[in-house]
């Protein structure tokens, strides 16, 4: 009489018990997983016919340069190869120091970066999506220019974080500290000027131009909202209220309209002397937008903290200063590590708008207009295009949002 | 022997007051010298600081909408001002229960299910919305909509072609009428619904507050629109344009696709933090007394995490609300696109887009004080 069999009678690991635990539970699990597993099939169908048989991706092929980098001057290009590996020597190298600190402090198991298995499928999960997507980009190059600097890249990260831990177990005194800080951050400057000094703002574009505007605005937002959220929690009533008034303003106007106004208004507001560039306009407006989010997340987490640890480092006699700044604060940042990657990518995202508003010749402009180009005008290529900008867009949001999974379990957040 | 008195600029109480007049000295420096250079900048260039281009004419039609083209600014910016609520309630209504379907299924036991819900929402969440716009204008209505002679013809529900989405709308009456009259039954609805409840509190027979609620609000409703002659029309291809019911504009269309697609993925996360953040219990103990798997649902868990999901996801709205501001890049006339072409007509900018700024921000003040009041009148009836 018994119509339900006990799962246990078979073997719990063989794939019938697993077919009838997450397929065939219900008769009307069965309908779902009939009904969706065709829409699944079909939709992978699609996708594949699209990728590998109905794509025209000659369009892509042809543009990539203007895809990635825009009009950006050819005799020039060779300044960008050299910040792309100077830069991941920086990473790896800074990496590398982090790395060692860690150890030394007891935060981190020395033995956990051994060659091993367990390592190398941890650095596989981790580096496959961005490794695929590079990989994807440079079987499209003619040139080989990309390979070589893609090479060096590769090749500088490895070699810089293999050197940061000698870097990193150093220890220097308070001045050894401060040249180590200045030339650390001097280097990302530098190439900075480096890059802005032969080729002006105006000439930068593509995808590179979406990641640049999303880095000023996201190393320039942070230390804002700090301040933003501190002040909105200040005893001091003034600073409260014009800390509160400043977020909720910013918050409540939307993002694209506030670039429409800084493209057709700033000007207005500051001398004739003082008319800043297109770029430095949509900086401007993503940092200040960026940070009244970033304070209400940062105060969320300057909430969560409980009071005893104030308390208790003012028992000690700490300065007020030192208590927000070695105590609360970045167990504040700790605990809303989710949420601050969250709002970083939407500001990413959010680049693609100066597009739109300041007609800033950004990745998804870009994928726009090449459909126009006379080869290729009224053939109805935009879906291969926009299909490339949101490749590019979703591996760098995805990939931060795993990062972001992935320092939230190293730092230990809701486990002490 | 005098007492010895804290120095001036050591106590902390004139301390503090400094430091907070300093800053707010800065900041109102700051703002008049912003203020100072528009002054300046305008008298300059001789462009107006006041609001007396709200009485000019618009000279622009705005397709969908009856309004001439001498009617004042003032009036293209409210027909702007009622486009964006008007595709923001839509997409707020279609968004939350695309958001919550999806939400559900992610946390489904079938494997399949889960995995298609868990593609959308790591698909979607990662990708720009301008894109999706985009696509929604360039690849959804201009590609895949056939052209309107062969346009598809969905039993009269819908005609869909690249000129727009046709459906069935009402006639012979004014829409601020049917519009009081479904607030009036929803008035009533909530009022029966809380007198049936209390009479089943105090009797204990079943409540059925939604039969009830539900029934009133179609008897108010019914009763306006047979008594006043509404009547609703069906669309119908007629050579090469559709007749009766109501064309959605692709511009529209497009808007409402790409707020929906995106606004979804971000509502089925809330909805799934917060169906796991109600107690195990919760849906244990319903299993115990022997509810199905919906009625577990419908009657235990989603009304406890919708509990915890509300300030969430009213964030969503205001966030879509907002969004819906991008319409103006594939030329739906929202506020935004009227703003635009009034200054883009001859209206000083600065003022146009004070203005547009303040309604967006009331709008976003307002939904917030109505979240804020959900949240408080539902978070009281937690223990």
């Amino acid at each position: 009489m018994s119509t339900t069999e006990p799962i246990s009678a078979s073997n719990p690991n063989s794939a019938t018990t697993w077919l009838r635990r997450n397929l065939f539970r219900t008769w009307f699990d069965g309908v779902l997983t009939v009904v969706f597993g065709a829409i699944a099939i079909w939709l992978l169908y699609r996708t594949l016919n699209y990728v590998f048989v109905t794509g025209r991706w000659e369009i892509i092929r042809i543009n990539l340069r203007l895809l990635l980098i825009g009009r950006f001057p050819e005799t020039h290009v060779l300044r960008l190869a050299v910040l792309v590996v100077v830069l991941s020597g920086w990473a790896g190298v800074l990496a590398g120091i982090i790395r060692a600190r860690q150890v030394r402090s007891g935060r981190a198991d020395p033995d956990a970066t051994k060659f091993s298995a367990a390592r190398v499928r941890d650095l596989v999960e981790r580096f496959w999506l961005p490794v695929t997507v590079t990989l994807l980009v440079l079987f499209l190059t003619s040139t080989p220019g990309p390979w070589v600097t893609a090479i060096l890249a590769a090749v500088a990260a490895v070699v810089g974080r293999l050197i940061g831990p000698f870097i990193g177990r150093l220890r220097p005194g308070p001045l050894g500290s401060a040249v180590l800080g200045i030339a650390i951050a001097a280097v990302p400057i530098g190439l900075y000027f480096y890059v802005i000094t032969a080729v002006g703002f105006d000439e930068w574009g593509g995808f590179m131009l979406n990641i640049f505007l999303a880095l000023c605005a996201i190393v320039l937002c942070f230390p804002l909202g700090v301040l933003l959220a501190l002040g909105r929690r200040s005893e001091l009533p003034l600073i409260r209220v014009v800390s509160t008034a400043y977020i909720e303003l910013a918050r409540g106007a939307p993002l694209f309209v506030l670039l429409l106004l800084a493209n057709v208004a700033l000007g207005f507001f500051l001398p004739e002397s003082l008319t800043p560039s297109t770029p430095a306009r949509a900086i401007v407006v993503f940092t200040l937008f960026t940070a009244a989010y970033m304070a209400e997340i940062i105060r969320g987490g300057l909430q969560s903290v409980p009071r005893g640890q104030l308390e208790a480092a003012k028992a000690v006699g700490l300065s007020p200063v030192r208590q927000m700044g070695y105590i609360v604060m970045p167990q504040a940042l700790r605990n809303v590590i989710p949420a601050q990657i969250g709002q970083l990518i939407s500001l990413f995202k959010d680049t693609t708008l100066a597009g739109i508003a300041m007609g800033l010749f950004e990745l998804l402009n870009v994928s726009e207009s090449i459909t126009a180009q006379d080869q290729f005008r009224g053939q109805g290529l935009i879906a291969e295009t926009l299909t490339f900008a949101a490749l590019m867009f979703w591996a760098v949001s995805y990939t931060m949002s795993r990062e972001s999974q992935r320092l939230e379990k190293r730092l230990g957040v809701g486990t002490r | 022997m005098t007492t010895t008195r804290v120095p001036l600029w050591r106590d902390v109480r004139v301390l503090r007051w400094v430091l907070q007049l300093a800053i707010v000295a800065v900041v109102a420096a700051a703002i008049a010298w912003l203020y100072g250079n528009y002054t300046e900048n305008a008298s300059r260039l001789n462009i107006p600081t006041n609001f007396d281009f709200l009485d000019n004419p618009a000279a622009f039609e705005i397709t969908g909408n009856p309004m001439s083209q001498n009617a004042p600014v003032r009036d293209a910016l409210y027909q702007g001002f009622l486009n964006t609520l008007r595709v923001s309630v839509v997409a707020i209504i279609a968004a939350t229960l695309l958001g919550t379907i999806i939400g559900i299924a992610r946390l489904s036991q079938n494997w399949i299910v889960s995995r298609l819900a868990a593609v959308y929402v790591e698909a979607v969440r990662n990708i720009p919305l301008a894109l999706f716009l985009i696509f929604g204008l360039l690849v959804v209505v201009l590609g895949v909509f056939p052209p309107i002679t062969e346009a598809w013809d969905l039993a009269g529900i819908a005609v869909v072609s690249n000129r727009g989405i046709a459906v069935p709308w009402y006639d012979n009456g004014s829409g601020t009428i049917l519009i009081l009259a479904i607030a009036a039954g929803m008035i009533a609805w909530w009022g029966v619904a809380k007198w049936r409840n209390s009479v089943s509190d105090r009797t204990g027979e079943a409540s059925r507050s939604g039969l009830w609620g539900g029934g009133v609000f179609v008897l108010i409703v019914g009763a306006v629109w047979i008594s006043l002659g509404f009547g609703v029309t069906a669309p119908e291809i007629d050579g090469r344009q559709t007749v009766g019911g109501i064309r959605v504009d692709p511009s529209f269309f497009a808007l409402f696709f790409a707020l929906v697609i995106y606004t979804a993925s971000h509502i089925a996360e809330i909805v799934r933090g917060s169906i796991q953040a109600v107690p195990k219990g919760q849906g244990e103990a319903a299993h115990a007394v022997a509810l199905s798997g919906f009625q577990r649902m419908w009657h235990v868990v989603l009304p406890q995490a919708f509990r915890i999901a509300i300030p969430p996801i009213g964030n969503q709205y205001l966030n879509l609300t907002k969004n819906s501001s991008l319409g103006a890049a594939i030329g739906y006339y929202d506020l935004t696109l009227v703003a635009q072409t009034t200054v883009g007509n001859g209206s000083p900018a600065v003022p146009v887009f004070t203005l547009t700024m303040v309604i967006y921000i009331t709008i976003s003040l307002i939904t917030s004080a109505i979240v804020n009041v959900a949240n408080r009148r539902f978070t009281l009836v937690e223990r």
